[in-house]
C-alpha cells in the first residue's frame, strides 16, 4: 500500500490504541469501596435502601487492559499495522500455499500408486474404487446423477452402453477433453413432415419398437444417405463421433414418437464439459476406472 | 467519578461515539477504496456485455445469493472443489458485488464452463429433472419473459457515468444483442462466463 495510506493506518490504528488506554485509565474510578458520602447516588428504596457508585472490581478493570494487550501484541506478531508485515511473517497466501503442499505431499503419492496400476486391475481395486467414488460424487453427480444412472440427455454409466467407448483411453479421454456430440436439426434435408414421421418409425423399428413395414422403405433410403454417415448404415452408432446405438434398447433423449421427432428435427447437442484441468491426470485415470467399474457389476 | 463528565454531557458522548465506532472503518474500509488491489480489475476482467449484465440483474432480482456464495475463499477444502479462490480485482465491476454469505447451494465463483448451457437450461428450469436430490426452486418463468433492450441501454449509460470502460459504439449495439433473448438466455449466458478469467482453473 502507499506510503500515505501506509502511515494513515499505522497513525490511525497506534492512536487509537493509546487513547483507549488513557480513556480507561481516565474515566476509571479507582480506590475504595462505600466509603466518602458523595459515592451515594442520591436514590433511596424502602427507606434505608441507597445505591453507590462504587469503583467497578478490579479484575473487570483489567480486562479492558488485556484485551488491548491482547491487541497489541497481535499487531506486533500479524500483520495490521499498515505495511509492517507482523513478526512472524505470516500471510494469507502462504498458510495457502503449505496447506496445498502438506496435502499434495500427502495424497499425490497415494494417486500416482494408483494411476501406475493396470487399468483392469485399478476398475477392481476397492480402495481405488472408494476414492474414484468420491471423485464422482464430486464432479460428476451433478449431470449423471449421484446413482450414476443419469438423466434425459445424460448417459446413464452403470450400463453397458457407451456413447464414446468403455477402452482405458476412450474414457480418459472423455473425462480429461469433454465431449460435445453434435446432431444438426434435420428436418428440412428430409422434406415434409411425412417424411420425418416415416423416420421416426423407421428409427424406432430399428430397436423394434415398431414393426418394418413396406411403407418405410423411403425412409430406409434416406437414413441410408443421411443418417448413416455417424449413425452407421444399420443403425448400430459410432463411438468415434458419439453417435448413438439406434438398434439397442438405450434411449438418451427417450423412444417415444414426440421425442425422436424432436430430435430429428432440431437437432441435439450433447456437451460433456472438459475435467482435465480440474481432475489432473492421476486422478482423471482413477475416476475413470471407477465409472467402468460401475458398468461391470 | 471522571466518567460522570462523559455520561452526563450528551454532545461529549456523541463525539466519542462516533469516534470510537468509526476508527475500525476508517483504517480498515477506507484505504481500499484506494487501493489498487481491490479498485483495478485483475487479468481478463473486462466490464459486463450487455447480455450477461441483464443476466447479472436476473441473478439479483431472483436473490440466488440467498443460497449461492460468489467468494471462493483461500483454503484447499474450497479451492478444490470451487477453483482458485477468489480475488478482489475479480469483483470490481460487481454493483454490488455478489459474495454471498450462505451456501445452500454450492458457491458459483467459477461455476462458468462447469456445465453445458443446454444443463444450465434445463437445470433453472426444472432442477429435479437433472439432480434428483437438488432443493432448488425452479425458475421457469425466466424462459417466458424478454430482455428489456431499452433498460439494459440505459443502465449501460449509467455505468459509463460512473467510470466503467463501455465504449459509446458499446452502448450503441446493446440493443441489439439482447433483442430477442429471454432472461434465461441472459442469465445462462451471465453464469457461464463467471470466474472464466483464470485461463488455470485449478
Amino acid at each position: 500500500m502507499p506510503a500515505f495510506w501506509h502511515w494513515f493506518v499505522a497513525a490511525g490504528t497506534i492512536v487509537f490504541i493509546i487513547w483507549c488506554v488513557w480513556l480507561v485509565s481516565w474515566s476509571a474510578k479507582q480506590g475504595p469501596q462505600n466509603v466518602a458520602d458523595e459515592d451515594l447516588v442520591g436514590h433511596k428504596w424502602d427507606g434505608d435502601l441507597e445505591e453507590w457508585n462504587n469503583p467497578a472490581p478490579k479484575w473487570w478493570l483489567y480486562l479492558y487492559f488485556i484485551t488491548i494487550a491482547w491487541g497489541v501484541g497481535f499487531l506486533i506478531a500479524y500483520p495490521g499495522v499498515g505495511n509492517f508485515e507482523g513478526m512472524l511473517g505470516w500471510s494469507q497466501e502462504d498458510q495457502y500455499e503449505a496447506e496445498m503442499q502438506a496435502a499434495a505431499e500427502r495424497y499425490e503419492p497415494i494417486y500416482e500408486t494408483f494411476a501406475a496400476m493396470d487399468f483392469g486391475e485399478l476398475a477392481m481395486h476397492p480402495d481405488a474404487n472408494k476414492l474414484g467414488a468420491s471423485l464422482y460424487a464430486s464432479y460428476c453427480t451433478t449431470c449423471h446423477g449421484s446413482d450414476a444412472r443419469g438423466a434425459t440427455g445424460y448417459p446413464n454409466l452403470t450400463d453397458s452402453d457407451w456413447q464414446w467407448g468403455s477402452s482405458e483411453a476412450q474414457i480418459v479421454t472423455t473425462i480429461t477433453n469433454g465431449r460435445n456430440a453434435v446432431m444438426t436439426p434435420w428436418a428440412q434435408v428430409l422434406g415434409s413432415d411425412e417424411a420425418v414421421d416415416n423416420m421416426v418409425r423407421y428409427v424406432q423399428s430399428l430397436s423394434g419398437i415398431v414393426e418394418a413395414d413396406d411403407g418405410l422403405a423411403g425412409a430406409e433410403t434416406q437414413f441410408k444417405t443421411f443418417c448413416a454417415a455417424c449413425h452407421m448404415p444399420t443403425g448400430t452408432g459410432n463411438p468415434m463421433l458419439g453417435a448413438p446405438n439406434l438398434t439397442d434398447d438405450v434411449w438418451l433423449y427417450g423412444s417415444s414418437d414426440e421425442v425422436i421427432r424432436e430430435t430429428i428435427e432440431k437437432g441435439r447437442n450433447g456437451m460433456m464439459p472438459a475435467h482435465g484441468e480440474l481432475l489432473g491426470d492421476n486422478r482423471s485415470k482413477i475416476l475413470a476406472a471407477y465409472v467402468y467399474s460401475l458398468s461391470q457389476q | 467519578m471522571r466518567h460522570e463528565v462523559i455520561e452526563k454531557s450528551l454532545n461529549l458522548m456523541i463525539v466519542l461515539i462516533v469516534l470510537a465506532i468509526s476508527i475500525g472503518g476508517l483504517v480498515e474500509i477506507v484505504p481500499l477504496m484506494f487501493s489498487a488491489d481491490t479498485t483495478e480489475p485483475a487479468e481478463n476482467i473486462e466490464p459486463y456485455s450487455p447480455l450477461r449484465l441483464a443476466g447479472r440483474d436476473v441473478y439479483v432480482r431472483e436473490g440466488c445469493y440467498n443460497c449461492h456464495s460468489q467468494m471462493i475463499r483461500p483454503f484447499r477444502s474450497e479451492t478444490e472443489r470451487y477453483g482458485p479462490f477468489t480475488t478482489a480485482g475479480e469483483t470490481v465491476y460487481d454493483r454490488p458485488f455478489q459474495f454471498g454469505s450462505k451456501r445452500t447451494g454450492p458457491d458459483l465463483a467459477r461455476v462458468g464452463g462447469r456445465y453445458s448451457d443446454d444443463w444450465q437450461r434445463l437445470h433453472l428450469m426444472d432442477p429435479r429433472a437433472l439432480v434428483p436430490e437438488s432443493n432448488m426452486p425452479g425458475y421457469p418463468w425466466l424462459a417466458e419473459r424478454e430482455v428489456d433492450a431499452d433498460f439494459v441501454t440505459a443502465k449501460l449509460e449509467v455505468l459509463q457515468l460512473l467510470g466503467d470502460g463501455y465504449s459509446d459504439e458499446q452502448i450503441a449495439a446493446a440493443a441489439a444483442e439482447v433483442e430477442g433473448k429471454t432472461e434465461l438466455d441472459a442469465l445462462v449466458a451471465y453464469l457461464q462466463e463467471l470466474g472464466t478469467n483464470r485461463k488455470v482453473r485449478r
